[in-house]
């Protein structure tokens, strides 16, 4: 699972709740169904509120990995 | 000679250049520094003032003054909108002219985006410039009732408190004209909390319970749905309502954009302590134009502009620029129509709101006549 190939990646370390999951939502605006997005965030809270959130807009979460230094939370667009 | 061009006759640059002049004003007068500063509008505009200007408890000109009546005589005022920052040429490029610089300040704020949500120009309502303030005072005065959506549809945008203050206010306004029985308020917010920080989302929350005004997070939208009055989301859900009223979308100036300099939402790159843009030794970025983890208000502009002026007049004189800014922030919180709260914080310092009260709310109507006084860099 941890080595899922992500269409679009989005670096947002540095940047602070809520922005990482703000990004993520632009992104699954502009994706097409099917598409893989993985996020990385060095803010911990994106760990939680990320899949918190994938899971209520119906999309499938591949994974949340812990990277050094940052999490990587990887989110499948599925409708 | 020294040329200092600050972009953006908003809180941010006109207080730059307020407080740098005093500082190199031997400079000035002896012909070795000019400061220019550029904006595309003769008037500055106090935005805050919109939330009360929406009840028609301000007019619109309380709201208004003249950018000549505000700056220093000796800044130079070019009234024109700059089409391109030419960075590697330092040089900024307006509609009529053409600006060297040897340092440049950018304080171009942020602008509202209502078309990246489709329908919402035609169905919907906001207070974040004056067409549209102006277009809901109107509304709100022939409002009989009914439910009104208090929607943020994205973040970043200007002034992170005012969706909650606009709910608060906007309760007591119709609890006065008697529809508050028959109406329904309801604020959305695109996270999992009604606001970013938590020690804020632990007094509010409460006081929305207390009032019946209603919540729903983590609420994007998508579009709206002018014809039948809905919001659709992202996560799939529909919302009807009567009255909406949107924080749209915001992003950084276009000149910003069209210079390359902004990241993908246009706001430029700035170091968070020494407010220098990232990459250039010799161009500030402050206010709202920034992509700096702070809110976009017009007292964090102010504290900026200390540091920037500070930092310009030492470089001006040779001298190592030393000044940091600690990212505080201070925000008035109108709870009703006659009390406020108010929080402050750094990066340092989470925020502590104090219990509202009405001497809070009449220091901040007392400010929104002061503030002219502020911009002039005199309190
Ligand atoms: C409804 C509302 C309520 C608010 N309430 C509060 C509050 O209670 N407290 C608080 O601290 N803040 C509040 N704010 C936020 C505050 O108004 C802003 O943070 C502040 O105005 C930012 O100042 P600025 O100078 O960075 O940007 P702006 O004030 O937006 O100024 C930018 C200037 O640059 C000019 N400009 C842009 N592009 C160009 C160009 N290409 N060429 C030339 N000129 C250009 C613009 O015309 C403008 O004059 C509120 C905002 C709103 C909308």
């Amino acid at each position: 699972m941890e080595d899922v190939k992500a269409d679009r990646v989005i670096d947002a370390r540095g940047s602070y709740c809520p922005g990482p999951l703000m990004e993520l939502i632009k992104a699954i605006k502009e994706e097409d169904v099917g598409k893989v997005i993985e996020v990385w965030s060095s803010d911990e809270s994106s760990a939680k509120d990320i899949p918190e959130w994938v899971k209520k807009a119906g999309h499938e979460l591949i994974g949340v990995f812990e990277a050094d230094g940052y999490w990587r939370i990887v989110v499948k667009k599925t409708k | 000679m020294k040329r200092i061009v600050i972009l953006g006759g908003g809180v941010a640059g006109t207080l730059t250049a307020n407080y740098l002049v005093p500082k190199i004003r031997g400079e000035i007068r002896d012909g070795n520094v000019e400061v220019t500063l550029i904006t595309d509008r003769p008037y500055q505009v106090y935005e805050p003032g919109f939330l009360y200007l929406i009840f028609n408890r301000l007019g619109e000109a309380e709201l208004k003054r003249d950018i000549r009546e505000l700056l220093d005589p000796a800044v130079n005022i070019v009234i024109d909108r700059a089409t391109k920052i030419e960075a590697e040429n330092n040089r900024v490029v307006t509609e009529n002219g053409v600006y060297d610089y040897d340092y440049l300040v950018i304080a171009t704020g942020a602008r509202v985006v209502p078309e990246e949500i489709p329908g919402l120009k035609e169905g919907g309502h906001w207070f974040y410039n004056f067409e549209g303030a102006v277009r809901l005072r109107e509304a709100l005065a022939k409002f009989t009732g009914g439910k009104v959506v208090v929607s943020v549809m994205g973040v970043p945008h200007k002034c992170p408190v005012a969706p909650m203050e606009v709910s608060f206010i906007l309760h007591d306004f119709l609890k006065r004209r008697n529809l508050r029985d028959k109406s329904e308020i309801l604020y959305t917010y695109p996270i999992n909390k009604i606001f970013t920080m938590d020690p804020v989302v632990e007094m509010i929350q409460p006081m929305f319970d207390e009032r019946g005004i209603q919540y729903k997070t983590f609420f994007n939208p998508l579009e709206v749905d002018a014809k039948n009055k809905k919001i659709i989301t992202l996560e799939g859900e529909e919302e009807s309502y009567d009255l909406l009223i949107a924080i749209p979308p915001h992003r950084g100036a276009k000149v910003v954009e069209d210079s390359g300099l902004g990241d993908k939402g246009g706001w430029v790159p700035t170091d968070r302590y020494t407010l220098k843009v990232e990459g250039y030794e010799n161009m500030y970025a402050l206010g709202d134009a920034t992509n700096l983890p702070v809110s976009k208000a017009g007292s964090v502009a102010h504290f900026q502009a200390e540091v920037v002026a500070e930092n310009l007049a030492a470089e001006i004189e040779g001298i190592e620029p030393t000044a940091m800014f600690n990212g505080k922030a201070f925000c008035f919180i109108e709870t009703g129509w006659e009390e406020a709260t108010y929080i402050w914080f750094d990066y340092y310092t989470p925020p502590q709101p104090v219990m509202p009260s009405k001497f809070v709310h009449f220091v901040k109507m007392a400010y929104n006549k002061a503030y002219w006084l502020t911009a002039r860099g005199l309190l």
